[in-house]
């Protein structure tokens, strides 16, 4: 029996899982690097995900089963540094001992999420009650949505394009899932808040995945969420300690002022950093979106231009965890394709 | 609001403001209006830091607002500013003090465009050679004289006599910071502080002892724009702005405005006349209009400087209300004498008087 | 008043928290479809009243939901009832009856039911 093929995948997200769960399923040995101190990735910080609303924790789960798989080393707090090929096999150094050799690399760096402090004329970290999306999770799953000073918002207004679609923050790309993820969170602000009138400031509503649509429709209609097309220019305070946006309400063809209780930012995702440092290192391509360059748009969307690495999930575009987790899949197959290749 | 945003964005904007030598161009509506700011200025930086700051007699206005107000082509102006710095090589400059924010947009901006288009660059020293026979070099070092005032800032402080604070109630003075748009709209990296949060005039006011005011219309333009207010019944479009940036001022009740631009400073202090003329509103406390300051004046104010050899007086809106909340000490007698003590008209329709 | 030859401008936004949005509240609650308008201008695009005067049903509801009442109360009785933009509505929007419930609204005055 020919001795059994191994596998780094660098990163254990939503995609460094399944990935490593796939082909640990297939026979192969698996040495999965994560540089956090916990698996998971972002997917374990969100409350309910789109668009069926199902707890994040069931996905946790199954990915937990996925790499929990007896072919695969899990090896976390471990950052990699630089890959090389020799040979045709890797040696990967990491910031731990010793050097990992492996026959093939799966990279599954993901992304990191836009700082909205960088937009400075939203106020983020100068305003009080103003918020992220990826706040707003977390105090979903606290249960408690408060204001800065103790009180519920009854006023919620919700920005998509923050640090996406935009020059001036260097991010030209849309982040695809922030108009989705505005429209979940904004039913589950009523669901949690029930007489809170919700606000949504949009440049377009991308409802680009299966049931999105359906969703903003129910949104409007059994919510009474409300949409106004117009992206926001400056939030400032009032002496009431309310915030104040600008924003010209496009299809109205005036400019629009309201006051808020609260706001929350729906930021972007952008490539991860410790992704920039390893294709900086290693000599992998990033594209214009700084975000990995895949070997073919079409039919090598896995591969990069090195033969033997490849690449799964966010690290390559901003993506939902359905398209990651396939994303994902898609890599692994490459990887045993690869290895069938190499035999004959 | 939490502070510490506001520190690390400030942190991120910081500008080189060169230390001494300086190449002094003044404002045209400043000398005029506001000449006690400019006189300030020149006996601050000479006798009471000792540095070096050289005006020379052959300098022109910039026509900043000539370019503004259509009037004068792009070509002409650069020439203009090129003389200017014709005229600095010769004198053996290479930092210039700005005292009008309009000039400092238009040298920025031209400094910029010769930086991205180095064939303008070529043709103003050509029409330059052409018309004058002279030539220049760009300045090494770009300051407006409120990046000046913020950069001593600290030495006022020290040998200041007075604090910005409300003699009877102990509390900071609320204080109104009005940044001109040309300071750092145009180009961020510019201005200390950059666009959004600017700290130029903040960082004056937090070392004299006063507290910033942040409050909703802050950035605001003040609607000065050249174009609007040349033609009278364009005017109401320039007084709009101003009172759009007054009412969301009001509520935080400010004891004065601070500004860095002769156009905003002239705007603010007469449109108050206007706008109690037109309507009757006031938009201080107790009847009162707000007084509106020059760097300056401020600086002047804080190290116990005269008010009237400051030029208080011309302002429209009057100073007494702050003064007397500062505790400063001021002689109503002398108000409209010579210096050498001859009496001169008073005149009539002063708000606060 | 004007004494210098100048006037003071009105600002011209849509101050959203003082207006009144009654109209369009009455509107939702007997017409639950009002509220899945995504503004798409359909409507407005097969109008038979908008081929000469201006009347823009996409503006028209918006204008209610922002609680612009008064640009909308003359102008919504140009309507002919044709109906053909609830033939063309992708969303499934009752427009029919959201204009013949507007100018119910209307002249029952409502004002400030909030």
């Amino acid at each position: 029996m020919p001795e059994k093929k191994h596998i780094a995948v660098i990163g254990a997200g939503a995609a460094g899982m399944e990935a490593a769960g796939q082909l640990a399923r297939s026979g192969y040995l698996v040495t999965l690097l994560e540089k956090d101190g916990q698996t998971g990735g972002h997917v374990k910080d969100w409350y309910h995900l789109f668009p069926d609303r199902r707890d994040s924790k069931e996905v946790i789960e199954y990915l937990k089963k996925q790499a929990g798989h007896k072919n695969v080393t899990l090896r976390t707090g471990i950052t990699v540094q630089r890959l090389e090929k020799n040979n045709g096999s890797f040696a990967i150094k990491t910031s731990g001992d010793g050097e990992i050799k492996s026959d093939a690399i799966i990279v599954a760096t993901g992304f990191d999420l836009f700082r909205s402090e960088r937009k400075e004329e939203y106020g983020y970290g100068i305003y009080d009650n103003i918020i992220t999306s990826a706040d707003l999770e977390t105090l979903f799953r606290k249960n408690e949505i408060r204001r800065h000073n103790g009180e519920i918002p009854r006023k919620v207004g919700f920005i998509h394009c923050v640090g996406s679609r935009d020059e001036k923050v260097g991010n030209v790309y849309c982040s695809k899932l922030c108009c989705i993820t505005a429209v979940k969170q904004a039913m589950e602000v009523k669901k949690h808040i029930p007489d809170a009138r919700v606000f949504c400031f949009y440049m377009d509503m991308r409802m680009g995945g299966a049931m999105y649509e359906e969703l903003y429709k129910e949104s409007q209609e059994k919510y009474g969420i409300n949409y106004i097309r117009g992206k926001l220019s400056e939030v400032s305070e009032n002496i009431e300690n309310k915030l104040v946006v600008k924003v010209e309400d496009t299809l109205a063809g005036r400019p629009l002022k309201m006051e808020l209780d609260m706001l929350v930012l729906m930021a972007g995702m952008e490539m991860s950093k410790s992704g920039l440092d390893l294709a900086r290192s290693s000599g992998l391509q990033t594209g214009e979106n700084r975000f990995f360059a895949p070997a073919d748009h079409h039919f090598g969307s896995n591969k990069s231009k090195t033969d033997g690495v490849f690449y799964a999930g966010a690290c390559t575009a901003p993506m939902n965890i359905t398209d990651t987790i396939s994303h994902a899949r898609a890599a692994a197959a490459d990887v045993i394709d690869y290895f069938r290749n190499q035999e004959s | 609001m939490q502070q510490d945003g506001k520190k690390r964005i400030w942190s991120d904007y910081q500008k080189e403001i060169a230390d001494d030598h300086f190449f002094y161009v003044r404002s045209c509506i400043r000398q005029s209006f506001f000449p006690g700011s400019e006189q300030f200025f020149l006996h601050f930086m000479r006798d009471i830091l000792g540095k070096d700051v050289y005006e020379n007699p052959s300098h022109t206005t910039c026509t900043g607002i000539g370019y503004h107000g259509d009037v004068v082509p792009l070509a002409t102006i650069m020439t203009v500013v090129a003389r200017h710095f014709a005229l600095m090589k010769e004198s053996g400059y290479k930092n210039i003090a700005i005292s009008c924010v309009t000039s400092f947009g238009i040298y920025t901006e031209i400094i910029e465009t010769w930086k991205h288009f180095p064939e303008e660059l070529e043709k103003t020293r050509e029409y330059l050679y052409k018309a004058t026979g002279r030539e220049f070099d760009v300045p090494e070092n770009m300051a407006h004289t409120s990046d000046i005032i913020y950069k001593f800032r600290n030495e006022i402080a020290e040998k200041a006599k007075y604090k910005l604070i409300n003699k009877e109630t102990g509390e900071p003075l609320n204080v109104v910071e009005h940044i001109g748009c040309h300071y750092s709209k145009m180009f961020p990296k510019y201005g200390v502080g950059g666009a959004e949060f600017p700290n130029v005039l903040g960082g004056m006011i937090d070392s004299w002892g006063g507290k910033v005011i942040d409050y909703p219309e802050r950035r605001h333009c003040c609607g000065f724009g050249f174009r609007q207010y040349l033609v009278q019944a364009n005017r109401g479009y320039s007084l709009s702005n101003t009172v759009k940036k007054f009412e969301s001022m009001k509520p935080f009740k400010p004891d004065f405005v601070l500004t860095n631009c002769p156009g905003c400073n002239m705007f603010m202090d007469k449109w108050q006349y206007t706008m109690k003329e037109m309507e009757g509103t006031v938009y201080g406390e107790n009847g009162e209009s707000i007084p509106i300051l020059t760097y300056e004046e401020l600086a002047g104010l804080v190290l116990g400087i005269n008010p009237w050899d400051l030029g208080l007086q011309f302002h429209m809106v009057q100073s007494e209300p702050l003064l007397k909340k500062i505790g400063i000490e001021y002689d109503p007698d002398n108000k409209f004498k010579t210096k050498d003590g001859r009496q001169m008209p008073v005149p009539q329709n002063l708000i606060n008087a | 008043m004007e004494k210098f030859g100048f006037s003071i401008l009105k600002a011209r936004h849509i101050n959203y928290d003082s207006n009144d949005k009654s109209i369009a509240e009455y509107i939702s609650e007997r017409e639950p479809s009002f509220r899945i308008c995504i503004e798409c201008g359909c409507c407005t695009a097969t109008c038979t009243t908008g081929n000469f005067t201006r009347f823009s049903l996409r503006e028209l509801q918006i204008l209610l939901k922002r609680g612009e009442n008064e640009s909308v109360r003359e102008v919504i009785n140009k309507c002919m009832l044709c109906g053909k933009c609830t033939l063309a509505c992708p969303r499934g929007v009752n427009t029919r009856n959201v204009i013949l419930l507007a100018r119910e609204a209307f002249q029952k005055r409502l004002k400030n039911a909030v």
